[in-house]
């Protein structure tokens, strides 16, 4: 009788077992699955020239606009800062301007090509022995790498070419001294951290270059659903620069996000590279939030920095004078 | 009337009421908040919280929202540690009672205040209010430390099992009056510049300006209270956690005195930014961890061995597999132990693999790597510490048979792949080019957002299960009325 009563019990946990999904393991069994399909999924390689949607913004790249002399409100706690007039570039420079640049830099001696890297000489930084710094020696520094397989600027052995569809994009992969020296060529300069920052804010108060609040279709960002963006596969990629200016492409319809000088581009779509060079720190400073990043860092006062030497999809520069 | 009465007496006059207050307004703040950000901002959830809630979100207003948001929270964790303390250890009545009594109304005042300011407008008001709630727990502190005062001859010990000196002066007490005392002290590296702000004083996030080579003593004040208030955190677990499990023995009587020193030191190490010592505050600092982080090592070989003995002592001749099963046979009591061992993976492995290979590889990356290594690694010695609180929880509720595997080897298994998750996201850039690594990016993010999901539905199934409890006459909340956590001390 007992025996019985233990086999009844034996099946009633057994049967109860089987209902259980937790207590069968199915449901371990189809956790485990999941995870591992999700770390299979994480090593599929990425398509780094999958078909990119072509767009003409009808913003010029070449069209500079001039900043006016004056106080203007600088950082996040709004410091009162000063600059000078100038004149600095409606976008960012672009892969074709920056391949023309190759085309003639090479020619001139301005810059040569060194194994796998274009190389350009930079006169050095004074050196102050500071914990963490680096010492920037007068030298051949690089200017892009040629081989990496995010490089859009392409080279035949002769000359240097936009990558099909990444013509009006902006220049990326490119070192600060790359930055440096397209500037420098034609006796421009990269602009200086406030001065950057006065030329995406103007002199109110506002976070965003387009005023107090951002949405997915003012800037290109991290997760924007942008059209030259899938996060499933390759993820976030730049955009035609001058792309968010209240055009519509297609079904995509973008807000106008001109800076109230009428720049493009001072948040998101690339970091860009500041000339600023400070003492004690080998470290550029970048600004603008990029593709990569969340809307939080495209506000108008964040800062990235990086050694002049970094190169990134998400990097690129634009000139002043 | 008498129905809330009685609850009200239980949610706020005993120790596990108070702890189960403080979790529920951990986790509520946590469910919630967590949405505004990370893969919750990218579906559009955040939009849908900020006008639901009707928050205030001022873009330039982040970092002192993000403050707030984690001084609330960390008061509550502080709140739950010193109710643990003071049920845990012994002391007179009236300092418990007024220590858990400031403290809880201390950590409610800072909460509510303070993410009603931060979140919901900007009433002053609320922002002093706030500061107050602050200055209740610093109050509370001070009291916590007269109570634990261990050359009380009240406190001092005989037994040869636990650590103390020729005069019976009780090592363990002090160790957890060290820490009491440092904490305090350390409190007002953050209080100082705070008094300032405004005049000489801006917010700013830590891991923003880490590569500055010039800094403000008032920003080193905030950089050093921010690191030693979470490692004083994590001290105190690590003390309640030992003597939740009864830690005694030799190893007890090595471990006690490396705390202390280790706790000291760690201390003197990180005020020393402030003064002209910051060249080699690093250094004392090493120096200090490593005793601290051998304590914890030798509670970790005391409990393991402690478990495989229990476990197997009907077994003649155990194998490795007999031990094995034995260690791991209750989550609760393996799980916090193992979770300070997973610690050096996720958190300290990750801080001297950064300070050892600094310039050559981290100074590298551009700053926003940098940064996520940093908060990556202190959000994770953060969850681990939850967990080891939600451990103890689970065994204070007196969670039996299944229903304790379950919760136990969730709490585990669930944190541990979300945390692994975030200690490859942090080191990414070691074996994968920006370019090439959204896939990975997303599989990690999958496995954070599960293990972080399922873990706070865990959490949100305990306490709707406690607040269902909570209208039965005679719930489980009758037995824990009266229930002291020295009375569960293990055996």
């Amino acid at each position: 009788m007992k025996r019985s009563m233990n086999i009844m019990s034996l099946r009633g946990a057994a049967k109860r077992r089987r209902s259980n999904p937790l207590l069968s393991g199915r449901l371990p069994r189809a956790m485990a699955l999941a995870m591992t399909l999700v770390l299979l999924a994480s090593c599929a390689p990425v398509d780094l020239n999958a078909p990119l949607p072509t767009h003409d913004t009808g913003i010029d790249p070449s069209i500079w606009v001039r900043i006016p002399a004056g106080e203007f409100y600088f950082g996040q706690h709004e410091d009162i800062e000063f600059t000078d007039a100038y004149e600095i570039m409606t976008t960012d420079v672009t892969v074709d301007q920056y391949a023309s640049f190759l085309n003639v830099a090479l020619a001139n001696d301005y810059v040569k090509i060194d194994s796998d890297q274009i190389v350009g000489f930079y006169p050095g930084d004074e050196f102050h022995g500071i914990k963490h710094e680096e010492e920037i020696k007068a030298g051949d520094w690089i200017f892009i790498p040629l081989n990496d397989p995010s490089q859009r600027v392409k080279f035949d052995g002769e000359k240097f070419v936009a990558q099909a569809g990444y013509e009006n994009h902006p220049m990326t992969m490119v070192t600060w001294f790359g930055a440096w020296g397209y500037c420098g060529y034609y006796d421009e300069r990269l602009p200086t951290e406030i001065e950057w920052e006065k030329a995406a804010r103007g002199t109110d108060e506002r976070p965003f270059p387009w005023g107090d609040e951002i949405l997915r279709e003012n800037a290109n960002f991290y997760s924007s659903r942008d059209p030259f963006e899938d996060m499933s596969s390759f993820g976030s990629r730049t955009s035609p620069v001058g792309f968010y200016n209240g055009q519509k492409y297609g079904d995509y319809q973008t807000l106008d996000s001109a800076s109230p000088y009428g720049l493009y581009d001072m948040s998101g779509n690339v970091w860009q590279w500041t000339g600023s060079v400070y003492e004690g720190m080998h470290y550029r400073f970048l600004r603008g939030g990029s593709k990569d990043t969340y809307d939080m860092d495209l506000r108008i006062w964040v800062r990235n920095n990086a050694t002049p030497t970094y190169v990134s999809p998400g990097a690129g520069f634009r000139c002043a004078r | 009337m008498q129905f809330v009465k009685d609850r009200f007496k239980y949610l706020f006059n005993s120790t596990k009421g108070l702890i189960l207050v403080a979790i529920a307004m951990v986790g509520i703040v946590t469910a919630i908040w967590g949405m505004l950000s990370g893969p919750m901002a990218e579906l559009g959830v955040r939009e849908v919280v900020i006008k639901t809630l009707g928050m205030d979100i001022v873009q330039s207003e982040r970092e002192g929202r993000i403050i707030i948001l984690y001084h609330s929270i960390a008061m509550a964790i502080i709140a739950i540690e010193t109710y643990m303390i003071t049920s845990l250890l012994k002391m007179k009545p009236f300092f418990k009672t007024a220590i858990n009594a400031i403290i809880t109304v201390g950590y409610i005042v800072t909460m509510i205040f303070g993410m009603g300011f931060a979140y919901f407008g900007h009433n002053w008001a609320f922002h002093g209010l706030y500061i107050f709630g602050l200055s209740l727990i610093f109050f509370a502190g001070v009291m916590l430390i007269i109570a634990l005062w261990p050359w009380n001859r009240e406190y001092h010990v005989t037994d040869k099992d636990y650590a103390h000196t020729k005069s019976g002066l009780d090592l363990e007490r002090t160790a957890f009056f060290a820490t009491a005392v440092t904490t305090v002290i350390s409190a007002l590296f953050g209080a100082v510049p705070g008094s300032y702000y405004g005049h000489g004083f801006e917010t700013f996030l830590a891991e923003n300006i880490i590569r500055y080579p010039e800094k403000t003593v008032m920003e080193y004040s905030v950089i050093g209270h921010l690191h030693i208030m979470l490692a004083l955190i994590g001290i105190m677990i690590t003390l309640i956690v030992g003597r939740w499990l009864n830690f005694k023995g030799i190893l007890h009587k090595i471990a006690m005195p490396l705390m202390i020193l280790g706790t000291i030191v760690l201390n003197l190490g990180v005020w020393g930014v402030v003064t002209p010592l910051e060249p080699v505050a690093h250094m004392i600092i090493y120096v200090g961890a490593t005793p601290s982080m051998l304590a914890a090592l030798f509670l970790l070989i005391w409990d393991w061995n402690k478990l495989i003995k229990d476990g197997t002592a009907h077994l003649k001749k155990p194998n490795f597999l007999q031990k094995f099963g034995a260690l791991v046979r209750d989550p609760l009591k393996f799980g916090p132990t193992w979770q300070m061992l997973f610690m050096n993976f996720t958190t300290s492995g990750i801080g001297i693999f950064m300070a050892i290979k600094l310039d050559e590889i981290f100074r590298v990356w551009p700053a926003r790597e940098e940064r996520i290594e940093l908060t990556g690694h202190w959000h994770a010695l953060s969850a681990i510490i939850a967990t080891i609180i939600l451990m103890y929880y689970g065994d204070m509720l007196g969670l039996k048979g299944k229903i304790r595997q379950l919760y136990g080897w969730s709490i585990i298994v669930l944190s541990d792949i979300a945390l692994a998750a975030v200690t490859i996201f942090e080191m990414k850039r070691l074996f994968i080019s920006e370019a090439e690594q959204q896939p990975l990016v997303n599989g990690l993010m999958y496995a954070i957002d599960f293990g972080l999901g399922m873990l706070l539905t865990l959490l949100a199934v305990v306490m709707v299960w406690r607040l269902i409890d909570l209208f039965k006459p005679k719930g489980r909340w009758t037995e824990e009325v009266n229930h002291e956590l020295a009375q569960e001390v293990m055996k």
